[in-house]
């Protein structure tokens, strides 16, 4: 192929703008990321939070009524939450938003979806929060290499209401070696 | 030299089957998949092609007892791998779901023999390390239950394994990810790895498996979870089948706790190395220099 040099200079003229052009649009994602005050949380893939049965969305209800923002104990719905976790110094809106009932609140004011609470519980339980994002802290299934991998929510494993472990009846243990300790044996199932 | 050698291995495996279709002709049935059973190689000295013969006809086999067709792997270790585990003792509850999923991933016999890989301890609280203090038969109606901590211990793979070091027909070998595994159709049931296990990693069968048809896995892997047979030895393999196709262990799902944790000790972002790096760790009888790959932490 045969250039001119007009024509040489011409491209570099378009490669420069174009190289310009980027720089800019580079600077200003930058820019507004910076403005945006915090790095974006990561995405997780997570399973659909545990809600109860025909709980979701709260709208359904919520969306007639006046919200009273006013802490209290609630005596007509949601009587079976007992909230046991830091009960002293929270309650239900400290999470939960009035405004947008379908959300969670960060203490930022932030909204996010149920799907990232993690990030709520994370503004409490830094350390865990740091283990929980490695793979550390909780549970994941599926592949850890070359394939799909679900990250349990915390809420998955800890009712946040209620977040601590209940015993739970452990699976039978081993027959004792010798044949008359062994039912199974014996009873020659 | 090594034709020679070869040679003379040929000269021993004819005269075997002049020596076996004897005893055909005298009476006894002997069949030719039994006689290629009696006559295969030692895995390690398989061609690709002999191990295609052979899971061939493994899988026939297990057809015609199991009434299931098996799909069985021989995928080998992938390059740069080198498999560790993780086993938090601040959370683990001792609920044993994690022996369960591995009987019903590994296709243990349920009884008579009833075999199990994992085996969970339990130990007062505050003598984790008097072993002999250790029960694992306890059967409260809830756990955890106060007083006690809970150690699950298994196969714990190590770098320089003693039952290896035993085995008078070299039926058990460490693999190049570092999963010690066993050649069941190898094993002549003499149980040394078993004496020389300083972790009772190692489980026998006495008998023939028994595994309820509907609850077979029939995606196996020959080094690991295909159905064994009587008189021979076996053990966890960090679930080969999975692990190398880059799965989590069957027990690593099964657990509710989130207490195990798995991955490549080569790779620097995986969760093991996190884990070694920045919890507290140890392993297990660490004295005897057997350098396990399993790690024992406090993730609190
Ligand atoms: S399943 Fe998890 S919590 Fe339960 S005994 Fe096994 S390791 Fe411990």
């Amino acid at each position: 192929m045969y250039y001119s040099k007009q024509q040489d200079v011409c491209l570099e003229r378009v490669n420069m703008r174009r190289i310009v052009l980027l720089s800019f649009l580079l600077s200003l994602f930058v820019f507004c990321w910076v403005l945006d005050g915090r790095a974006k949380e990561e995405d997780f893939p997570v399973p659909r939070p545990p809600f109860s049965e025909g709980i979701f969305p709260c709208s359904n209800c919520h969306a007639g009524m006046e919200a009273n923002t006013k802490r209290r104990e609630l005596k007509e719905e949601h009587t079976n939450i007992q909230l046991k976790h830091g009960s002293v110094s929270r309650w239900c809106l400290d999470c939960h938003d009035a405004t947008n009932r379908d959300m969670l609140k960060l203490a930022s004011g932030e909204h996010i979806d149920f799907s990232h609470s993690y990030e709520l519980c994370g503004q409490c339980h830094g350390p865990t929060y740091r283990d929980w994002k490695v793979g550390v802290h909780g549970k994941r299934i599926g592949y850890f290499d070359g394939g799909p991998r679900t990250y349990f929510l915390c809420v998955n494993c800890h009712n946040p209401h209620d977040p601590k472990f209940k015993p739970i009846k452990p699976e039978p243990p081993p027959f004792k070696p010798l044949y008359k300790y062994n039912p199974a044996a014996r009873s020659g199932k | 030299m090594a034709g020679n050698r070869y040679s003379r291995r040929d000269f021993i495996r004819m005269a075997s089957v002049a020596a076996l279709s004897g005893f055909g002709l005298s009476g006894v049935s002997c069949k030719k998949a039994d006689l290629e059973e009696f006559l295969q190689k030692h895995y390690l000295e398989m061609t690709e092609e002999d191990k295609k013969r052979t899971i061939k006809r493994l899988e026939e086999k297990y057809l015609k007892k199991y009434g299931k067709q098996f799909t069985i792997s021989t995928q080998g270790a992938k390059p740069g791998t080198l498999w560790g585990y993780g086993l938090d003792l601040s959370r683990c509850i001792g609920c044993r779901r994690c022996v369960y999923g591995c009987v019903k991933e590994n296709n243990h016999s349920r009884y008579n023999p009833q075999l199990h890989w994992i085996r969970v301890l339990r130990l007062p609280e505050g003598s984790l390390i008097n072993l002999e203090n250790a029960e694992h038969y306890y059967d409260p109606a809830l756990v955890p239950e106060p007083g006690y901590v809970y150690m699950p211990v298994q196969c714990q793979h190590c770098e320089n394994p003693p039952c290896v070091k035993v085995c008078p027909v070299h039926a058990t070998w460490k693999e190049p990810d570092g999963l010690v595994v066993v050649d069941y159709n190898w094993c002549i049931g003499c149980r040394y790895c078993i004496a020389a296990c300083p972790y009772k990693g190692r489980v026998f069968n006495w008998a023939e498996p028994n595994i309820p048809a509907e609850e077979l896995n029939t995606a196996v892997h020959y080094l690991g979870n295909r159905p064994r047979y009587k008189n021979v030895v076996d053990k966890c393999t960090f679930c080969v089948q999975r692990v190398r196709q880059g799965r989590y262990p069957a027990c690593v799902e099964a657990c509710p706790t989130g207490t195990r944790k798995f991955g490549n000790l080569l790779d620097p972002n995986s969760e093991i190395r996190y884990l070694i790096d920045h919890k507290r760790v140890f392993r297990m009888k660490e004295d005897l220099n057997t350098e396990p790959k399993f790690y024992y932490f406090f993730g609190l």
